[in-house]
């Protein structure tokens, strides 16, 4: 064949394959957006679901996610941030730190749902916090960390040497000019990295199953005391999140209108993860204008 | 400086020494090895709990390795006649290999040739465009994945070709659709980070685009394509969620595309909550979270050995 012939139709193919990848992503959210918009109310979203009649909501299933997600960032966000410093500024090239790269690169590549299990074995049965918040963040956590510390770690190493050297110069510690200098230079980096990774925490589902539970009590959300079982912020009850609410009813859910609440919980899953994403961007160009003052 | 005194060197460290600052330096650097050791002991107690979990089947319920890896039948409550539960895992062994390497099949062309159209072809709509659509993608939950299989593509195959709809292709189609971000971004890294240097030279010799692309941007990026293939396989084989929602999960080996199968992940997923720990029932689904997690590892190693080939990053 005629190699410029050839050249023509390779590059109609490939604008098809991208037209056909556009109409494809349009249509998976269109699709979301079409079904899902008429369903999202407010009642939709503050009433509690119910079991055998239609018209629930998804009010505990949504509170318990965002609770999760705060509970999950209490946690790793300090443990992050340490791991991260770690990599990034005093760990020598040495056997150790291979070996924690690679534990680190394994955990980010374990299936989720091997992560749940885990933490049913460990936070759930052997520290016996049973279906838990507090077992479901830890769980979260640990499928989180590796993400994280990469993101503190990457945010660390973009900072500029000079401002590092202009530290140390100025006989100022290491742990100060990391505190100091290094951490507040890198901060648009790992604040941006830790709202996306609260995106990906927050539709988990796989690793929630068998730790936070698959069932929500009865809330009352007059109650603010922590240690009342009825209490929303009790971090000892089960709590189902948006993400699994949408696997179980589709499983194993008796109302008969299973469809429409799938469709408004899906549709707002996706719709706060956009949010998300986007804050993460918005959120990190307005801290980093700030601070250069560009 | 007149009236000012240098201090002297054994002056100087006293004032050093009496100072907070290397305490403090101490103590930074052991709270960040503390939690990054924490991370190490995580990631090994995982391995650990899983692997002696998972192996009791053997040792334990004394049930054969051979028979896990090719048995047909899985139903580890009951026994046979020699008292070894029917621990046959090879459908669902089977059922996770398929609909990976279909998923990987159908995706990867699709990714890559979007990943050459965002580098090469068009860059403007590219980054306009598909990259945010792309990163969109790559943040919708497996969750919701799953319910639009169900609710689009169970029924779509269930009218217009055979079956219940659930099986192996609806599988391999929730998938594909869902590793098709991981693919697609890796590999416009990949492409990206091939020298300008090499498609200048490929195209003063009168190279056309199509032939740039094909015999130099793709030989080079190779490996660093094949990495992104198995990143999204690794991905397609540990998910559980939505390939459990669309799969069928029947513990048989299908005939067809079409007929209900099941994954170990969709078996794992569907059955923890019905056992008790320590019964047979259990170890064996531990058994499947310990294969799960040892394909993870072999996916790491194959990911390594091609990092390493790369020549240009």
């Amino acid at each position: 064949m005629n190699a410029k012939l050839a050249d023509r139709i390779a590059t109609i193919v490939f604008y098809m394959i991208a037209v056909m990848i556009a109409i494809l992503l349009t249509g998976l959210l269109g699709y979301l957006l079409y079904n899902g918009l008429p369903k999202l109310s407010w009642d939709f979203i503050t009433s509690s679901p119910q079991v055998f009649k239609e018209g629930g909501g998804i009010g505990p299933q949504l509170f318990n996610s965002f609770y999760l997600l705060v509970l999950t960032m209490l946690i790793s966000i300090p443990l992050s941030l340490g791991a991260g410093i770690y990599m990034a500024e005093y760990a020598k090239k040495n056997r150790f730190t291979n070996f924690l790269r690679t534990m680190i690169e394994t955990l980010s590549s374990l299936p989720s749902i091997v992560v749940g299990l885990f933490g049913f074995l460990f936070f759930v049965i052997y520290m016996g916090w049973g279906f838990s918040i507090l077992s479901g963040a830890f769980a979260l956590t640990i499928f989180n960390l590796p993400l994280m510390v990469r993101v503190v770690e990457d945010s660390l190493r973009s900072v500029p040497q000079s401002q590092k050297e202009a530290g140390l110069a100025l006989g100022v510690s290491r742990w100060e000019v990391v505190a100091t200098i290094m951490l507040p230079a890198a901060l648009p980096g790992i604040i941006t990295g830790v709202i996306l990774a609260a995106g990906r925490v927050f539709g988990e589902a796989a690793a929630l199953i068998y730790t936070a539970g698959m069932s929500s009590p009865t809330l009352d959300f007059t109650n603010w005391n922590p240690f009342s079982p009825s209490s929303p912020l009790n971090p000892l009850r089960p709590a189902e999140t948006l993400a699994v609410h949408i696997w179980k009813i589709n499983g194993e859910g008796l109302m008969p209108d299973v469809r429409d609440v799938s469709d408004g919980a899906a549709l707002l899953l996706v719709l706060v993860i956009l949010v998300f994403n986007l804050g993460a961007r918005w959120v990190g160009h307005l801290i980093y204008k700030r601070m250069t003052s560009s | 400086m007149k009236g000012e005194r240098r201090l002297s060197d054994k002056e100087s460290a006293k004032i050093w020494a009496s100072n907070t600052k290397r305490w403090k330096e101490r103590w930074g650097r052991t709270i960040t090895f503390i939690s990054v050791s924490l991370m190490a002991v995580i990631g090994i107690s995982i391995l650990l709990f899983v692997a002696s979990k998972g192996l009791s089947t053997f040792f334990v319920n004394k049930a054969s390795v051979v028979q896990f890896l090719t048995g047909l039948h899985w139903e580890p409550s009951k026994l046979d006649e020699f008292g070894k539960p029917f621990v046959g895992a090879l459908p669902l062994i089977i059922g996770s290999f398929t609909v990976t390497v279909l998923a990987a099949l159908v995706s990867a062309p699709i990714a890559i040739g979007v990943a050459i159209f965002m580098t090469e072809i068009s860059p403007h709509i590219g980054k306009k465009f598909l990259q945010p659509m792309v990163e969109l993608l790559v943040g919708i939950p497996s969750v919701v994945y799953g319910f639009i299989g169900l609710s689009v593509v169970v029924p779509f195959l269930r009218d217009h070709v055979s079956g219940s709809g659930f099986g192996i292709a609806a599988g391999t189609i929730v998938l594909s659709i869902m590793i098709l971000p991981t693919i697609t971004s890796l590999s416009v890294d990949a492409i990206r980070s091939v020298p300008l240097q090499l498609r200048e030279a490929s195209l003063a010799l009168g190279g056309t685009r199509w032939q740039t692309i094909s015999r130099v941007l793709l030989t080079t990026a190779l490996p660093g394509l094949f990495t992104a293939i198995v990143f999204g396989m690794a991905r397609a084989f540990g998910e559980a969620l939505a390939v459990q929602m669309v799969i069928g999960n029947s513990t048989v080996i299908p005939q067809s595309l079409f007929e209900p199968a099941s994954t170990l992940t969709s078996i794992l997923t569907m059955g923890m909550g019905y056992t008790v720990m320590g019964q047979v029932e259990n170890n064996a689904l531990w058994t499947l979270a310990f294969v799960l997690l040892g394909m993870s590892l072999f996916f790491i190693l194959i990911i390594r050995r091609l990092e390493r080939r790369r020549i240009y990053r």
